[in-house]
């Protein structure tokens, strides 16, 4: 007995829908950065579920890439909340406003 | 069988994904947000993607995350964080993704069970030559420009992170 993938597109709807409103409520930016990895992983779980569905590895690849920009996406955050703690002191996002109009 | 398996995984996935955006300390957010990626790779596993929850425990709780903690720390957080007052731009975006999650509630019982699936193309440690040979024949050229964007994010993060950069515009 499988389970149907309309299941696993539930799932992934409340996760990503969780990181969703985690970006628009947290004021920590790591936080933040950590729902966007929430999202991430909602649509890699769409994905594996869909490369089982379809009998099609492209899928499976596709979660690779994603899998890389993640990490990519990791680093330069990362570098840039050290870079912003340095200069100003904290990592509260709305304490940013030099870009603010 | 696979229905227990993949309630007991859906189940903690959704509630340690709610728990990370709830808790309010960074550290605490960061460990359930491991627990979460565990539990992907097992419903990778009920998934037959058996090579894919290998990488995804090595290179997100092994890598990524581990990168998180060793942030959270070198920052000393306080636990002062507070939530955002954006409810209206929350309401915004959920009311229609949350009607469109009951729209596929209900039509997802009428649609019927889909497609039959044939007979397992991967089974078992089949998968990972299956996915070494898609990997290298189909997506050659994405698989080199997925290692172009490790080298810009490599060379960035060391030059956003270093300290002589940020000396001179602060005022």
């Amino acid at each position: 007995m499988t389970v149907p993938v309309s299941y696993y597109l539930i799932l992934s709807a409340i996760v990503f829908l969780t990181g969703v409103v985690g970006v628009l409520i947290r004021r920590n930016i790591i936080a933040i950065l950590l729902s966007v990895e929430l999202m991430l992983n909602a649509t890699n779980i769409n994905f594996v579920a869909f490369s089982e569905q379809l009998h099609d590895l492209g899928g499976q690849v596709f979660v690779f890439f994603a899998l890389t920009v993640a990490a990519a996406e990791v680093a330069v955050g990362l570098a840039i909340i050290i870079a912003l703690h340095r200069s100003r002191s904290t990592i509260n996002v709305e304490e940013f406003n030099l870009l603010k109009w | 069988m696979a229905q227990l398996f993949f309630g007991y995984f859906a189940g903690v996935i959704a509630l340690t994904a709610i728990l990370v955006v709830a808790l309010k300390n960074p550290i605490y957010s960061a460990l359930s947000l491991l627990v979460m990626f565990f539990h992907v790779a097992g419903l990778y596993v009920t998934l037959h993607a058996e090579f894919l929850a290998a990488v995804q425990i090595i290179v997100y709780a092994g890598a990524i995350l581990v990168l998180y903690l060793f942030v959270v720390m070198l920052l000393n957080l306080k636990r002062d964080d507070q939530y955002h007052s954006q409810w209206r731009a929350v309401g915004l975006v959920s009311i229609p993704l949350l009607i469109e999650f009951m729209v596929l509630i209900a039509g997802g019982n009428a649609a019927g069970p889909g497609p039959a699936p044939a007979e397992s193309v991967d089974g078992g440690g089949g998968n990972t030559l299956a996915i070494g040979e898609t990997l290298f024949s189909t997506y050659l050229f994405p698989f080199e420009v997925a290692s172009l964007i490790l080298l810009v994010a490599m060379i960035g993060a060391i030059i956003l992170a270093k300290k002589d950069v940020m000396e001179s515009p602060t005022p």
